[in-house]
């Protein structure tokens, strides 16, 4: 099902002008309206007339994180407060949060973008949209809440937390439709498993899962766990909040980004150089048809690929591949690269270990040290030292075989490991704290 | 003839251990011998109690990851070289002792000990074929 035929599957010789036009209207806005962008345009000696193919995107400077945190609160807005109707805020576990304002007219576009990510995800008027991302600052909540109004689906404003109920309002009010982050619909199936409730036989068929990378591997795990399709869902605050792009349930394969409202690119995060499609780099997005807050060249951190093969869905829109990890959740441990999401695969593809882990990173000396913790469930444990050990020296081994870098496992009792409502806490870095 | 053992994970971290017998004693359950094998992270405790269904019942409910082995008591003559005897006979046979501990009746002259095999059945085997008396389990849940 589409939601949006019009647009979601306009011919790429349509498409491509398209984005153009709007291209050239947002670099005149910013330019106009955003000193910001106005010092950094004239500082690379380029005006906004200079963009005259979509090639000339190129030429454009990135906008950094660190652009709107310097921009803090309201810097980067290109329209006055007036006529922003709503403020959010990223989480901003370090310092101060980024934060976005909407206009009328984007808060409208994002329900549209929304209403098309779960149609895509073949939600709807019937479901019943369970909707467990945290209502707040957070886009998540209402972004999909204001989404599933539109298709006409009823949606339960659930928020985060308070597991227990959540379980029993998914049973007694039958919602079909999960929206919560990847790690939380696991942690509802374990919970779900001690009150002695089947949540197989639940309604539930299709869980939109977004706001942290996770596995193919985790996918599978909670496709069998919950009886569902597991979705996945792309967006950050910054740029939007989610529905920048969504996976479509007939091919499962790849994210469409929306097109017409984003421009997608995929660049060598080292030297920033604009990398062919197909191949594995940072994904940078520019929004052209915001209001509140345009970005040009936005740099997410997001490690992909992009490709533009039609897809069996009829849609035009270029795919993202699965995210691979976000470039700051990436960790060097003497030098090498570590994504959380790669010690996730290595514990998956091993029999019985739950997916619930967590990497403690120090610096003893001057080495750094990585600890991958690890819960032991009845199926791994065992009476015998040597079959526990062999446990650890076989993950031991897989992530050094994998990631080419040694760390130490230990093994520790169930649910020792916190359980997150909302994003997964994944790694614990104390060699910051020492510098 | 056959005994249950209960095996236990625990983290190295203080008070683990004083949890899970206090969970035992809070049930009225007896512990009759035990064994705690260690490594620099985590630990195995083992446990022959009176009443295993039981123990591994209130166990898992308080979330302990728990497990359940066949073993075997043997009793050995509390004297020099009664033990070797024993051995001698499963080596002769192929059969692997995995683990063993002991300890001592409360009466008489002697020692019990579990045996954990990699083949319990072939060790029962071997031992009867040599004259080794087997404990039935009552005798050791009832120590």
């Amino acid at each position: 099902m589409i939601w949006n035929d019009d647009f979601e599957t306009l011919p790429r010789e349509a498409l491509e002008p398209l984005q153009l036009k709007r291209l050239q209207q947002t670099v005149e806005k910013v330019y106009a309206a955003v000193p910001f962008y106005r010092d950094s345009f004239d500082k690379h000696g380029i005006k906004p007339a200079d963009i005259k193919s979509l090639n000339d995107l190129q030429r454009l400077p990135f906008t950094l994180k660190q652009d709107m945190r310097d921009s803090y609160p309201y810097g980067l807005f290109a329209v006055p407060l007036e006529q922003i109707v709503r403020i959010h805020a990223s989480s901003g576990t370090t310092g101060k949060p980024t934060v976005v304002g909407y206009t009328r007219r984007d808060i409208n576009n994002w329900t549209e973008l929304m209403a098309r990510s779960f149609v895509a995800a073949g939600t709807t008027r019937g479901d019943i949209i369970h909707n467990a991302y945290g209502y707040g600052l957070f886009t998540g909540g209402l972004g999909a809440h204001y989404g599933a109004e539109r298709v006409g689906a009823s949606v339960i404003p659930m928020s985060g937390g308070n597991t227990k109920k959540q379980l029993m309002i998914m049973q007694d009010f039958g919602s079909t439709v999960l929206t919560c982050t990847p790690s939380y619909s696991l942690y509802l199936a374990e919970v779900a498993a001690e009150e002695g409730i089947d949540i197989r036989k639940l309604k539930l068929k299709v869980g939109i899962f977004g706001a942290e990378p996770w596995s193919e591997n985790m996918r599978q795990e909670i496709e069998s766990k919950l009886n569902i399709k597991a979705i996945d869902i792309y967006g950050l605050s910054e740029i939007l909040g989610p529905g920048v792009g969504i996976e479509c349930i007939e091919a499962q394969n790849g994210l469409h980004i929306w097109e017409d409202h984003f421009i997608p690119e995929i660049i060598n995060p080292e030297t920033g150089e604009v990398l062919p499609d197909g191949e594995k780099g940072e994904l940078v997005i520019t929004t052209v048809t915001k209001e509140g807050i345009p970005l040009i060249r936005y740099r997410t951190r997001d490690i992909t690929r992009l490709f533009r093969e039609p897809c069996i869905c009829g849609r035009t829109h270029a795919r993202i591949e699965r995210l691979s990890g976000r470039s700051d959740d990436m960790l060097i441990i003497r030098g090498v690269n570590v994504f959380p999401s790669q010690i996730e695969s290595v514990l998956f593809n091993i029999d019985g270990v739950e997916p619930h882990y967590q990497l403690l990173v120090e610096r003893d000396g001057n080495l750094d040290t990585l600890e991958v913790q690890v819960e032991v469930n009845e199926q791994t444990f065992s009476d015998e030292i040597k079959i526990l050990q062999g446990l650890s020296n076989k993950i031991r081994k897989d992530i050094k075989d994998l990631l080419g870098v040694t760390c130490k496992i230990r093994l520790v009792e169930p649910k020792t490991i916190t359980r997150s409502e909302g994003k997964a806490k994944r790694v614990i870095d104390n060699r910051q704290k020492e510098s | 003839m056959k005994v249950e053992q209960i095996s236990i994970f625990i983290e190295n971290k203080s008070g683990r251990l004083a949890e899970i017998t206090g969970v035992l004693g809070e049930n009225g359950i007896n512990i009759r011998a035990l064994s705690l094998a260690d490594t620099s992270d985590f630990g195995i405790l083992r446990l022959i109690v009176d009443d295993s269904k039981k123990a591994l019942n209130v166990l898992r409910e308080q979330r302990f990851t728990v497990s359940i082995t066949d073993v075997i008591g043997i009793e050995v003559s509390d004297s020099p070289g009664g033990l070797t005897a024993i051995l001698k006979i499963l080596d002769n046979n192929n059969v692997n002792v995995e683990y063993m501990y002991a300890f001592v009746e409360r009466s008489g002259d002697n020692a019990v000990i579990i045996f954990r095999f990699d083949d319990i059945d072939e060790a029962i085997l071997a031992l009867s074929n040599n004259g080794i008396k087997i404990l039935p389990s009552v005798r050791i849940t009832s120590i």
